[in-house]
């Protein structure tokens, strides 16, 4: 069931709010323990599914948006009162004192939260195995990893247990997990949703997004979320970008010379013949180059470890989480952040501090930073000609366990969804058919990316090539 | 291109304020060794990078200089998540 379908039932009255939480919470009983998409459960969602099923009896239609829709939260996101761990051992005791912008904004819209999701610690990595609290499986095939960072996310709305979900994607957190989980996910142009009360990876990356089943889903969520904050100042303006109009049909760009090797043949034979139901529908395909693009994997793992090693300087055991003891102050913060922090959070801080040293700054992370103004103008340029451009949003199905274990393997995975981070530009992967391994059908999505500020253009796009098929 | 070695890793280390282990870093130099060598290919780029300076729509946002909550508002409940409020 959709937000768009549990709201004209709940208006009409043929089901309630109460319902829908007693169902997500026997999916959750039945499945959680397996899974693993819930970090927490929230047991008051029932109380709040009450007096929500009450009030549609009463306003009927004029009862808000999102009132009595389950949403499933990912735990790096502070909801007050409850345990915010970004999935890792340093935080794990941590309780929120305040709402995040985006809490507060669904909960004013009348959103019943059901619980807390998984993640990669501190939202990095992409198969969710990097939480301190065990991995989430992929409720398609439990062998094998939902994506991440938002796995539990995505695993939560693909196994019926939450409506919709928020999620946050630095590098891709959103859309490959939402394609490995088949199931739809959006990252919007960076400013456009509100960061405060989200625990920071790369600051200049994240953003915060909906997890749905359809794209007029997306497109409800994003509308309540979005939207500038005084508790954020790199919210942006309704006109800070040029507005994207929309229309009957679009050009679309596909950078061939970016879709070489390390694709899967049969991920490859879905994207084409999404390609060709474009076509189909009367948008006109082009082919662009945007030789810049390979290059954005090796920027991003430059930005992103540099503004983590900044960001998590703050874990000191000092103020809030947990604290180990130690002879003197310095082993404290070391004691503390040794056992805090799991191997890839390390893994990046170590990265990060030698990118931004002395004597390696110029090399790395201030070529890097040129790099992603150059992939900018790049992909502006594109976008005189083409209306957006589409690419897959992985190009593997979702793996097993274990799988890549080598962490530059892990971050090949990437490649297709850290380049639109960098630029800042929005992007909606949508499922866009299947490939099958070991017997079992795996989804696979495309991704489509438009100007900063195209938001709107994007679920333009994505109703007309993907909810028309849902129907259909 | 520089190669990682182990001793790089332990001060990086350090300067991070992780303790880690000889086998932690052990595995680190070779990992982010590997990582570096990949992400080094942001130099095949002829890109300038005083570009970084005005990579964007960056510009600074201000707002008046008021405080926006009642005195002592958050101050007790985030004092309550340290680890320790006094003493020691």
């Amino acid at each position: 069931m959709t937000i768009k379908e549990l709201r004209a039932q709940f208006v009409a009255g043929t089901k309630t709010p109460l319902e829908v939480v007693e169902e997500v919470f026997a999916v959750i009983n039945e499945k959680n323990k397996e899974i693993h998409a819930f970090l927490d459960v929230y047991e008051e969602a029932r109380s709040e599914a009450q007096a929500a099923t009450e009030r549609y009896a009463q306003e009927g239609d004029k009862a808000p948006e999102l009132l009595g829709i389950p949403f499933a939260i990912k735990n790096n996101i502070l909801i007050k009162g409850k345990k915010a761990t970004a999935a890792s051992k340093i935080l794990e005791n941590y309780v929120a004192t305040y709402d995040a912008t985006v809490i507060q904004r669904l909960k004013d819209a009348g959103a019943i939260i059901i619980g807390s999701t998984n993640l990669d610690e501190f939202a990095m990595g992409s198969s969710t195995e990097n939480s301190a609290f065990g991995p989430t499986k992929n409720p398609i095939d439990p062998t094998r990893v939902p994506g991440g960072t938002s796995g539990g996310s995505a695993a939560a709305v693909a196994m019926g247990a939450a409506v919709a979900a928020l999620g946050t994607d630095t590098g891709g957190s959103i859309r490959q997990p939402a394609s490995f989980c088949g199931i739809v996910g959006f990252k919007p142009t960076y400013g456009a949703v509100s960061r405060y009360g989200l625990i920071a990876s790369g600051s200049s990356l994240d953003q915060a997004g909906p997890l749905t089943k359809s794209v007029a889903d997306a497109e409800v969520v994003y509308n309540i979320i979005a939207g500038i904050d005084p508790l954020d100042s790199t919210t942006i303006e309704s006109d800070t970008y040029e507005n994207a109009p929309l229309k009957d049909v679009y050009t679309i760009g596909i950078p061939r010379d970016f879709l070489g090797e390390g694709i899967d043949a049969d991920v490859m034979e879905a994207f084409e013949a999404h390609v060709e139901s474009l076509r189909a529908q009367g948008h006109t395909v082009v082919d662009i180059e945007l030789p810049l693009f390979e290059k954005g994997l090796a920027a991003y793992y430059i930005v992103q470890p540099a503004e983590v090693s900044s960001n998590l300087a703050r874990f000191d055991g000092m103020r809030y989480g947990s604290q180990v003891s130690g002879e003197s102050l310095l082993d404290v913060y070391e004691n503390t952040r040794a056992l805090g922090f799991g191997p890839e959070t390390k893994r990046r801080i170590l990265l990060g501090t030698f990118v931004l040293s002395s004597g390696y700054y110029d090399a790395y992370y201030a070529k890097a930073e040129a790099v992603r103004g150059l992939m900018r103008t790049e992909l502006a340029k594109a976008f005189t000609a083409v209306d957006a451009i589409l690419i897959p949003t992985s190009p593997i199905p979702a793996f097993k366990f274990g799988e890549k274990s080598d962490p530059l393997a892990m971050y090949r995975a990437d490649i297709f969804t850290v380049p639109v981070s960098l630029a800042g530009v929005p992007a909606l992967s949508v499922p866009c058919g299947s490939v099958q391994r070991d017997g079992i059908d795996l989804p696979v999505g495309v991704q489509y990316i438009a100007p900063h500020g195209g938001d709107v253009r994007l679920f333009d796009i994505g109703k007309k090539v993907y909810d028309q098929k849902l129907k259909g | 291109m520089r190669r990682m070695e182990k001793k790089d890793i332990m001060h990086l280390a350090s300067l991070s304020r992780i303790r880690i282990s000889q086998a932690e870093a052990e595995a680190f130099t070779k990992e982010i060794d590997a990582i570096l060598e990949y992400v080094g290919a942001v130099n095949e780029i002829t890109a300038d990078v005083s570009l970084t300076k005005k990579v964007g729509v960056r510009h600074n946002i201000f707002r008046e200089d008021k405080v926006t909550n009642d005195p002592e508002f958050y101050t007790q409940a985030h004092l309550r998540k340290a680890p320790h409020t006094s003493g020691r």
